[in-house]
């Protein structure tokens, strides 16, 4: 193991006593508790940590924190994980990393290859080639050198994702030291607060800092504030909680990446907040020249953070590159830890006093850029002339700490819409107007000087805290000190010296600044158009620190100012989140709730195979007998109903009732035929139709007494007649009375069918005459059945004679279990939805997701009795008529046989002109074998249909064409004698 | 136009690839062209290239609000496929991913364009029905739909590990389309461009039409934009989403309405899926792109809305939807998500059609228009150039609403 | 998620409604006044504006109320109605 040469023996906020063994690159390490992976390694003294995507150059690393836009691992082992940013792995014991694409290791990289035929691939080159023979020739390579990592190993997740809402006055995001102000003006009005910061501890850029406040280390000053937040009840704190989307309404997702409380993984908080401020500070952008990503290439500001924060040297003589004053601080702070200071390259002409100050005998080359760097797996030194041309001049050196500006983090306020505006003194984007009650405070807002941040975070706290209706004052502003004034001068690329210069705006995806020319040559010139020729922004760290840097070089190329090139639009997420987080507990039948009715139990005890019908029901689809194949439980069951006694739930159906003076009204415009005329105790079967004229649902409506209704609806359909009914009353007819009740689930109900149903009856006791005088088809009567209250209806789904047998829902399992012991010595048969199926097909009863498939209206299945012509509205009236009254002809609903009488064809198979492979004239709607006619028989669509009864068509399927005959769409008591015996 | 190969990377490489031409110019706007296309998006730019191919009618000026290519052709899911339901339909898909299959070597663009097929997961028996009634209607017009088991399937998509026999929704099956393919979006747009512009069509970026303008006779002449009058006798409305936005300068109202549908990619991974998923009976597709990264897409929001944003429950619900099948996807990380806007007709069928007001034509309520692209524009062409559809759009023709006769693909109720 | 102002209950999340669709003309009392055209119009040509727009909101998961509000379709903020009524 490597010793940790480039560690400094105090400071730092890691644990030196707590050490850490992980491997990197199959090499082991140690690090301490409080390091990343990237901070542990730089420790150690190694720089080689990664491959760049295209190229395949040796990298480094470039910052501290979210932002890195070099080095990417992926975790293997218990953690693992897909890629992320080195600098964002919490060092834990056995810990294994890996970096992403290379082979076999960064060190030594067999892509490296791909460099010899760099010129052959500038951005965008595949466009222009890869087409001969044709593009999956290719592809196959091209797929396994892309993708970063292995997708990971979803079961070594430990604990579970959890997701929850929240509310709140004020949300605030960010716990730097503007954020730790506003929520301590927020909070200190009694506002309630929620405050998300993403680091692994609350301070912000203090932690990577020497900063003082109130003449303390300002650490002691986060302490006291997060120790008077944690200590108020109406304020909430989130540690590593990322705040990553920004949606409509104020609505904020944040997700824990490792809360407090055992079990739970990961937790997304969805976030309603009143008013959000926006405290998310700013990140430092790098320059960019030839050959700028050499490992020993950092941001300043991550060389200051990797000094305080994390102990350690990243490198041992070092220049700085600079177009504004804050790397000054840096160099001072390089010089307190033996880093030596060899040269600041400023390309400012003028350098403040206050910035020179900080670092007495340092040397500053006023005008100046570095225009090429040396060292092929690290920095050896840079190459320095005047900005305005000028000899070259070699500075020997192993560490280049770039400061190119500062961007405030506007990406959450642009996400909620707010626009933003280019600040020239900044030289940054910044938030301009808002959209939603939201703000930006501190760094984000563009304040860069600490003063400035407290009390702008105090300030805009308090505001929100009085736009939410609370009332206090702003928390008074600690002291602390301004540092160099920032004045930053524009510098978005070295000139290049020649057209192959590598000069890296990207670095995940290797775009450099002749690929922005080139896209620009080529025509390619908006912004957007750039990014997606040349894939700039488009990585893990989707520009954090590049796309700033595009927007500039693109302005500079074709002479306009930053905000006139614009920038690419900020999406959601802030950075990567796992979607298990976004989908918590939800799943399987969270996500998709069964709906069962009382009788599932009993069905699952005797063998039912259940299966998932319309509307999430489940229902039993046959009832097979130990080792019994599907055709012949159907066929038993279908016999069962039409020579003897069966039964089947039929509670599913939708059922309201419907009450008021208008209620006829009501039932006359929703159907197709008059309802209003219907005596009580009596149903009628009805059809209502869309006000576009396609049929919407069937089903039975009983009257129960003057104004008293039951409407019944299909299955799968009774939500969407609820809301269409619901709409009707309550948007066109407000001015009618009557209420609807959805009872559905109120009633349950056993449908006893059969030639001994009316016989079986009176086994089962009822006190309701079932004489076909007093009880006609159609009829609804109340009364005692089994020994419970009932409510009984004469319809029937089946064909046969049946009682559909209403109880309260708490009754059913009674009812059921009365019924099949009544009914065992008599041969009961418990029958499901397939058995169903068949029944129906042979009777011709629609079924609205078979024979009902947008084409058709009432009148072309048969049912032109059900349309009244009496009516002078109901809905869908006028559609009929219209659609009817063009010439194009109609398909109807027919009877099929098949040739062959034993063949079943497919349900839906295209009827075709003489069996022709074209355009079809119809469709088999149903197909299935009848007990009955002991031959199969079959329902469809057929254009003029009812014409051509005895004609011979053709079922065209893949590879045969099957002829049938056309008959009238019923294969069982055509008459319906036996459902009104 | 310098044709694009190996040979042409590899002779601009040696000049530092300083030598490459633009791929469409930008001429100046005149002020009168044979026709008008207004919208640079897929459809749009496809048009100006079938306008110039097959007519030789090249006066043509596309007009763009934006930049070229913005629109929904720049942030679709890039799923090409013909498996559609009714005999009005699937002609017109046929013979667009026909014009795909071809569209690398017609435009000399690598499209990256690869015939993938498509598996739809079948998890209900309904969907099995109307899939298989699709298959057999498909067989006719020659698109193609196979039957696969359970266990072919996961064959097939080894990383599918849900919907197993105790699941909420066990998987009953499976239907291949190998018909179908995936390709680089923002390819199709440059190279319709880049071949329109090269035989003469004009496009004209950061050009905002602001109205439509008719002449004494009623017919079209014209339109009014932000870079004053450009006169035209031929206009065609081809914008997606602000269909309406435009007509109804003009008075023409149109039977369609704008929704907001969106998408999201995963991290870049190693080769996961080979094929498009599609699950329709729990609202989710995936593809993977060549980069590595996943391309999923679920349910449109409900509502109008022009915003092109995130609702969060109709994303979480497509997350949802895909663990269901995918678990081993939970540790995978979201990287980006995007909307667009589309429009959707009453029927959610496409219009293609010539409109009361004579000289203007409409190209609209385009669900799932990027694999219509080349269609689209090839019978729009045809449309223009002959003021009459070509039979593969007489289906869409606007007349079809005279009679409510709809063309429903989506199921048996119109889209809401 | 939109947040919904339902006259009875207050704001409510979006998930607790089902949305109805753009808000059109009252339904005529006497649909067979109309000519052909105009009442397929009424079917099938739906108010579609970049803009404010009134639609139909339905709190199916709540007190069941439809209501009419006014939103912009590129904002979502909801506006208030100048006119009363639906």
């Amino acid at each position: 193991m490597a010793a940790e040469s480039m560690r400094l023996d105090q400071g730092g906020r890691i644990d030196r006593a707590r050490t850490i063994a992980f491997t990197f690159n199959g090499r082991n390490y140690t690090g301490c508790a409080g390091d990343t992976l990237a901070s542990a390694l730089l420790a150690h003294g190694e720089r080689l940590t990664a491959r760049s995507f295209k190229y395949h150059r040796p990298r480094g690393i470039t910052g501290a924190g979210q932002e890195e836009p070099s080095s990417f691992v992926e975790l293997l082992g218990d953690h693992q994980s897909g890629s992320q940013p080195i600098t964002t792995v919490q060092l834990r014991d056995g810990l294994q990393a890996r970096s992403v694409n290379c082979w076999p290791s960064a060190r030594f990289d067999l892509l490296a290859l791909n460099q010899l035929f760099a010129r052959m691939l500038p951005a965008a080159f595949y466009y222009k080639t890869f087409m001969w023979p044709n593009w999956q020739v290719y592809e196959p390579h091209i797929r396994r050198a892309a993708g970063l990592s292995f997708a990971p190993d979803a079961d070594r997740v430990v604990g579970t994702y959890e997701t929850r809402h929240w509310h709140c006055d004020v949300l605030v995001v960010g716990a730097g030291p503007a954020g730790l102000m506003a929520a301590l003006s927020a909070a200190r009005t009694g506002a309630r607060v929620l405050l998300a910061d993403d680091g692994t501890e609350p301070g912000g850029s203090l932690l990577g800092r020497k900063e003082q406040i109130d003449g303390r280390a300002a650490i002691e000053w986060v302490n006291a504030a997060v120790a008077e937040l944690d200590a108020m009840a109406n304020v909430t704190r989130l540690s590593q909680a990322c705040a990553w989307a920004y949606r409509e309404a104020n609505l904020v997702v944040v997700t824990e990446r490792a809360p407090s409380t055992p079990g739970i993984f990961q937790r997304s908080w969805r976030v309603r907040a009143l008013q959000v401020v926006i405290a998310t500070g700013a990140l430092e952008r790098p320059l960019v020249f030839h050959d700028n990503d050499r490992p020993g290439v950092m941001l300043a500001s991550a060389v200051q953070t990797y000094i305080h924060r994390y102990a350690v040297r990243p490198g041992r003589r070092a220049v700085l590159f600079t177009n504004n004053s804050s790397a000054y601080e840096v160099a001072a702070d390089m010089r307190s830890v033996g880093i030596e200071v060899a040269a600041i390259v400023d390309a400012r002409a003028a350098i403040p006093a206050d910035a020179a100050a900080l670092v007495p005998g340092v040397e500053i080359l006023a005008a100046h850029v570095v225009a090429a760097t040396d060292g092929r797996r690290s920095l050896t030194g840079v190459h320095v002339r005047a900005r305005v041309d000028g000899a070259l001049r070699r500075i020997r050196c192993d560490l280049l700490a770039l400061s190119g500006g500062w961007n405030p983090v506007v990406h959450l306020f642009s996400q909620s819409r707010g626009t933003l505006r280019f600040d020239a003194g900044l030289s940054a984007f910044v938030a301009d107007h808002a959209q939603q009650p939201c703000e930006c405070a501190g760094a984000a807002d563009g304040r860069l000087d600490l003063p400035a941040c407290l009390a702008d975070g105090a300030e805009k706290g308090l505001d929100a805290a009085r736009r939410a209706r609370f009332t206090g004052t702003a928390a008074a502003a600690p002291s602390a000190s301004a540092g160099p004034a920032h004045g930053t001068l524009a510098l978005w690329h070295v000139e290049p010296a020649g057209a192959s210069d590598k000069a890296f705006v990207d670095l995940q995806h290797d775009v450099t600044v002749a690929d922005i020319h080139l896209s620009l040559r080529e025509g390619y010139g908006a912004v957007e158009h750039v990014k997606r020729y040349t894939t700039a922004g488009m990585g893990i760290d989707q520009g954090k620190t590049g796309n700033i840097n595009v927007v500039g070089t693109i302005a500079m190329a074709q002479g306009l100012p930053p905000e006139g090139v614009g920038t690419t639009t900020f999406r959601s997420p802030y950075a990567p989140v796992d979607f298990g987080a976004m989908a918590g507990a939800r799943g399987g039948p969270v996500l998709l709730p069964y709906r069962h009715t009382p009788i599932t139990a009993w069905n699952i005890a005797h063998g039912a195979v259940m299966v998932e019908a319309g509307a999430r029901w489940r229902r039993p689809g046959y009832y097979p007998r130990p080792g019994e194949p599907l055709q012949d439980a159907v066929n038993r069951e279908c016999s069962a109903v039409r020579e003897n006694l069966a039964v089947y739930d039929g509670s599913p159906l939708g059922k309201f009732e419907i009450r008021g003076p208008d209620a006829a009204r009501l039932l006359d415009l929703l159907y197709t035929n008059l309802f209003s005329n219907l005596e009580a105790g009596m149903g009628r079967y009805g059809i209502m139709l869309s006000d576009d004229g396609l049929i919407l649902d069937d089903g039975v409506s009983f009257k129960l007494g003057v104004g008293h209704y039951l409407v019944s609806t299909s299955t799968g359909n009774a939500e969407e007649v609820y809301r269409h009914m619901e709409h009707l009353l309550q948007i066109e007819r407000p001015e009618w009375k009557v209420r609807i009740t959805p009872v559905t689930a109120a009633w349950a109900n056993a449908t006893v069918c059969g030639p001994q149903a009316r016989a079986f009856m009176a086994t089962l006791g009822t006190d309701i005459d079932l004489s076909n005088a007093a009880f006609p088809f159609m009829g609804l009567r109340h009364g005692q059945v089994a020994g419970l209250p009932a409510r009984v209806a004469r319809v029937s789904f089946t064909g046969e004679l049946s009682f559909e047998i209403n109880v309260r829902a708490r009754d059913a399992i009674a009812l059921w279990e009365r019924v099949m012991a009544a009914g065992a010595p008599l041969g009961m048969t418990p029958v499901g939805s397939e058995a169903s199926h068949v029944l129906r097909v042979e009777k011709g009863f629609l079924s609205l997701g078979h024979e009902v498939d947008g084409t058709v209206d009432p009148i072309d299945l048969g049912l032109g009795w059900i349309v009244s012509k009496q009516k002078p509205d109901y809905l869908g009236k006028r559609a009929l008529e219209i659609r009817r009254s063009s010439a194009k002809p109609r398909r109807e609903l027919v009877g099929l046989l098949m040739e062959d009488p034993a063949r079943l064809v497919i349900e839906g198979a295209p009827l075709t002109p003489n069996g022709a492979r074209q355009a079809s004239e119809g469709f088999v709607s149903a197909s299935v074998w009848s007990v009955a006619n002991r031959r199969a028989v079959a329902l469809g669509l057929l254009t003029n249909g009812r014409r051509r009864i005895g004609e011979t068509v053709y079922v065209r399927m893949k590879d045969e064409v099957v002829r049938a005959s056309v008959t009238a769409p019923c294969f069982y008591d055509p008459k319906g004698e036996k459902l009104r015996s | 136009m310098e044709r694009y190969s190996l040979w042409s990377l590899a002779r601009n490489a040696l000049t530092h690839h300083q030598n490459w031409q633009r791929a469409w110019r930008s001429p100046p706007l005149k002020a009168e062209y044979d026709v008008i296309i207004i919208g640079a998006g897929g459809h749009g730019l496809a048009t100006a290239h079938y306008l110039a191919r097959n007519h030789g009618i090249t006066n043509v000026a596309v007009l763009e609000r934006g930049w070229l290519g913005g629109g929904n052709i720049a942030r679709n899911t890039v799923t090409i496929r013909s498996n559609y339901l009714r005999d009005e339909s699937i002609p017109f898909y046929v013979k667009s991913v026909s014009l795909f299959d071809d569209l690398t070597r017609e435009l000399n663009f690598n499209l990256m364009y690869s015939k993938r097929s498509m598996i739809d997961i079948v998890q209900t028996s309904p969907k099995m029905r109307d899939l298989r009634r699709r298959m057999l209607n498909m067989h006719n017009h020659g698109s193609t739909y196979e039957s696969l088991s359970v266990e072919e399937v996961r064959q097939r998509i080894p990383s599918l590990t849900g919907g197993g026999p105790d699941s909420r929704l066990p998987i009953l099956g499976g239907m291949l389309h190998p018909d179908a393919a995936t390709c680089r979006h923002d390819a199709v747009a440059w190279g319709f461009a880049r071949s329109a512009d090269d035989q003469g069509v004009e496009m004209h970026q950061n050009t905002a039409v602001t109205a439509l303008l008719r002449g004494p006779d009623g017919r079209i002449s014209g339109v009014e934009t932000n870079r004053g009058t450009v006169r035209a006798a031929k206009v065609a409305v081809v914008v997606s989403g602000h269909t309406t936005t435009i007509t109804e300068t003009i008075g023409l109202r149109l039977p369609i309405k704008t929704i907001n549908l969106t998408a999201f990619v995963s991290e870049p991974v190693k080769p996961l899926i080979d094929v498009i998923v599609n699950c329709p009976d729990i609202g989710v597709y995936i593809i993977q792109s060549d980069r590595g990264e996943l391309i999923i897409g679920g349910a449109n929001d409900l509502g109008l809305s022009f915003r092109r944003d995130i609702k969060q429950s109709v994303f979480e619900d497509a997350v949802v939807a895909m663990l269901e099948l995918f678990p081993a996807f939970k540790r995978l990380k979201l990287m980006r998500q995007w909307g667009g806007t589309l429009d959707i007709a009453h029927d959610a069928s496409p219009i293609v059609s010539r409109t009361p007001i004579g000289g203007l034509y409409v190209s609209a309520g385009w669900w799932g228009g990027f694999k219509a692209v080349p269609a689209g524009g090839y019978t729009l062409a045809h449309l223009i150039a002959k003021d009459e559809p070509h039979p593969l759009i007489e289906p869409f023709s606007l007349e079809r609403f005279r009679h409510l006769d709809f063309v429903l693909e989506s199921g048996t109720t119109t889209a809401r | 998620m939109l947040l919904i102002t339902c006259p009875h209950c207050g704001e409510r999340n979006e998930s607790e409604f089902i949305h109805g669709g753009p808000a059109r003309m009252r339904r005529p009392q006497d649909p067979s006044a109309l000519s052909d055209e105009a009442w397929v119009d009424y079917l099938t040509v739906p108010s579609n504006p970049l803009g404010a727009v009134d639609e139909k909101w339905w709190h199916a998961r709540g007190c069941g109320a439809w209501t009419v509000l006014r939103r912009d379709t590129m904002t979502h903020q909801f506006l208030p109605r100048s006119d009363d009524g639906r």
